[in-house]
């Protein structure tokens, strides 16, 4: 069954009188243990699909099945439960909390989710160990350097299990060497702890590193292909 | 829903981040409830102090004196002319229903001597009724009787301070001492009263009876005649009627007429209390409006300051919601943060405002009294202002889109 399912999505906006339609009818299914890549150019629509995909933004119409439930009709309340428990995600500005240390900042989601504190430490401690930060857990975010920021941006999104991660341009703010490092990660999230990545780019080597390709234009999906990924990034550089 | 330990933490990052923004915000609170604690301790003080007053003078007390004469058009300072008489104070007990105790009272100042020792100090003349009426106690031996006084007997009851000065250590009870060459024998001690409100050391006089007084140490040229006459009305309610009776009584006695000034006063303490008493509630009134004033423009202060606090860390709620905060956690933390923001102030304001009545106390030469009342009032009050004030900003954070706070820059 697809863990991501969304049909003949809509999505308007309106500008003084005129309405400008970011998503003309949208339909795509991503099963789990996918690792996506959603391209296009600005203004293509793929900003707009992965806020609706993120439980961020409703469509005007269409549906959107998450694991199974509708959620289009789901109240905004009811969302931040579904994003907390569902969704990790990785944003280009890394969007860390600043004045708040590495541990905090992947602490956080479950602070949402009532864990209590020392499970909440551990395993943020557990999380920070796989994207490789231990020692940093007290640095505050202006005390590390891009990639470590991406990488515990990455550790927030694993440390609740969501099951699904979703990545806004991850690399965009990157040198290309950290850049395939932080993508290592990303491999690595979805081959061995079978995450479900969709993850924005507009670079074809970053996009090259996962299994299927999906292309947005002008609102609308003009291309999905499989992919054979690169085999380890750092092997690329 | 969130645990509150985790989101107090998160309130105190950016309050530690803008120390100076935050007590900068919190002076208006820090001032309000600096003024609060002043305030109910200056008001406590005084009207504690005015108990105490109260109490040492005896309460429901009337004081009739003789006041001013007018002699061929000059009139004359009070008590020139000693109009109250012994039988003005038989009369008033007689007929007036609404007083309880009466002790006619003239007083002089005499040369007191035991053995080697002297001392000068305040004679009175009076009635056993005296100790009832100022509400006194006698700490050794007896009051005087009404034996004392129709016997004219020479007995006398000292002050602390005088047993001090005449007798050191010694039992002053049966010893006898010569007040202006007048042997009496000092029957009773009365108990320490310390000094009245004006500084006035009430330990520092004798009492005889009234009779032996007029008859052999005081100088008078007016015989028959007393200083001034003491009444303690029946209770609180029958002050006024008592002050009335009297006034008419006198009237009557004196053969005062329509138009005459009255060559008496009586001058109800009580009444006097009271005055004292709105002076304090005026100064409080005035203290509290700088308390409410302060606390009103504190409370604007914080909600500015929130509101700023939340346009900057707009991405931040964004995060926090795309991360599963609700807008209920969003409300809490900001509000949280406001109420903290207050409670802070609200401490700092005790700590300044026990200080400046400390200062008051210290400098002022005023009695200032903290309650534990006072302090919950003032950390209650401020705390309320945070929550009040902070609310808006908190729910204005709350309802952020979450895709416009992530874009914020």
């Amino acid at each position: 069954m697809a863990l991501i399912e969304v049909k003949n999505i809509v999505k308007t906006y309106t500008m003084g009188n005129e309405t400008f339609y970011a998503l003309k009818g949208v339909s795509l299914q991503i099963d789990s243990g996918e690792f996506v890549a959603i391209m296009g150019a600005s203004g293509s629509g793929k900003s707009t699909f992965m806020n609706i995909i993120g439980c961020l933004d409703k469509p005007v119409s269409g549906d959107y099945f998450l694991d199974g439930k509708n959620i289009v009709d789901t109240k905004l309340d009811k969302l931040s439960e579904v994003r907390n428990a569902k969704l990790g995600f990785v944003f280009q500005g890394f969007n860390l909390i600043s004045r708040t240390s590495a541990l905090e900042n992947v602490e956080l989601p479950m602070i949402y989710n009532g864990i209590p504190a020392k499970e909440r430490t551990e395993r943020a401690m557990e999380a920070l160990k796989i994207v490789g930060l231990t020692g940093k857990e007290h640095n505050m975010p202006n005390q590390l350097s891009g990639g470590q920021q991406q990488r515990v941006a990455i550790a927030r999104a694993i440390v609740n299990d969501a099951p699904v991660i979703l990545a806004d341009e991850p690399t965009g703010n990157l040198d290309t060497k950290t850049s395939y490092e932080v993508m290592d990660f990303f491999v690595n999230l979805n081959e061995q702890m079978k995450k479900t990545i969709a993850l924005v780019t507009h670079e074809d080597d970053i996009a090259s590193y996962c299994k299927r390709i999906v292309r947005f234009k002008d609102g609308n999906i003009i291309k999905d292909t499989q992919n054979n990924p690169i085999k380890g990034g750092s092997t690329a550089v | 829903m969130i645990d509150f330990l985790s989101t107090f933490k998160m309130a105190t990052v950016s309050l530690r981040v803008n120390k100076m923004r935050s007590i900068l915000t919190s002076l208006g609170i820090i001032i309000g409830a600096s003024a609060v604690i002043i305030m109910l301790a200056v008001g406590q003080g005084a009207s504690v102090k005015i108990q105490k007053d109260m109490a040492s003078m005896g309460s429901n007390l009337l004081m009739i004196s003789s006041a001013s004469v007018t002699s061929g058009g000059v009139r004359m300072g009070r008590g020139t002319k000693p109009s109250l008489t012994m039988k003005d104070a038989l009369a008033i007990e007689k007929n007036c229903p609404s007083v309880g105790y009466i002790a006619p009272y003239s007083s002089e100042a005499k040369q007191v001597t035991y053995g080697n020792q002297n001392w000068s100090t305040s004679i009175a003349g009076t009635t056993p009724e005296y100790m009832k009426i100022r509400d006194w106690k006698i700490n050794l031996g007896r009051n005087l009787s009404s034996e004392d006084i129709s016997n004219m007997s020479k007995v006398a009851i000292i002050g602390n301070t005088v047993a001090n000065e005449l007798f050191g250590d010694l039992d002053p009870i049966g010893r006898t001492v010569r007040i202006g060459g007048v042997p009496f024998k000092v029957i009773g001690l009365l108990e320490s009263k310390g000094q009245n409100s004006m500084g006035h050391d009430q330990d520092d006089f004798i009492i005889i009876p009234i009779t032996t007084g007029q008859k052999k140490v005081f100088g008078t040229n007016f015989p028959g005649t007393v200083n001034m006459i003491n009444v303690k009305a029946k209770n609180s309610d029958s002050i006024y009627s008592a002050e009335e009776e009297i006034t008419e009584l006198l009237k009557k006695r004196h053969r005062i007429g329509k138009k005459q000034e009255n060559d008496f006063q009586v001058r109800n303490l009580t009444q006097m209390m009271e005055t004292m008493k709105n002076t304090v509630k005026t100064m409080s009134l005035l203290l509290g409006s700088i308390a409410g004033v302060s606390l009103l423009v504190g409370g604007i202060g914080i909600m500015n300051i929130m509101l700023v606090s939340v346009t900057e860390r707009t991405k931040e709620i964004g995060i926090r919601m795309a991360i599963g905060a609700k807008s209920s956690d969003i409300r809490i933390q900001f509000l949280i943060e406001s109420l903290l923001l207050s409670f802070i102030g609200g401490i700092l304001g005790l700590i300044a405002g026990v200080t400046g009545a400390k200062l008051i106390e210290f400098f002022g030469s005023m009695t200032v009294y903290i309650s534990s009342f006072s302090i919950i009032l003032s950390l209650g009050f401020s705390g309320l202002i945070g929550v009040i004030f902070g609310y808006y900003p908190a729910y204005k954070a709350s309802l952020l889109n979450p895709i416009d706070a992530l874009r914020y820059e």
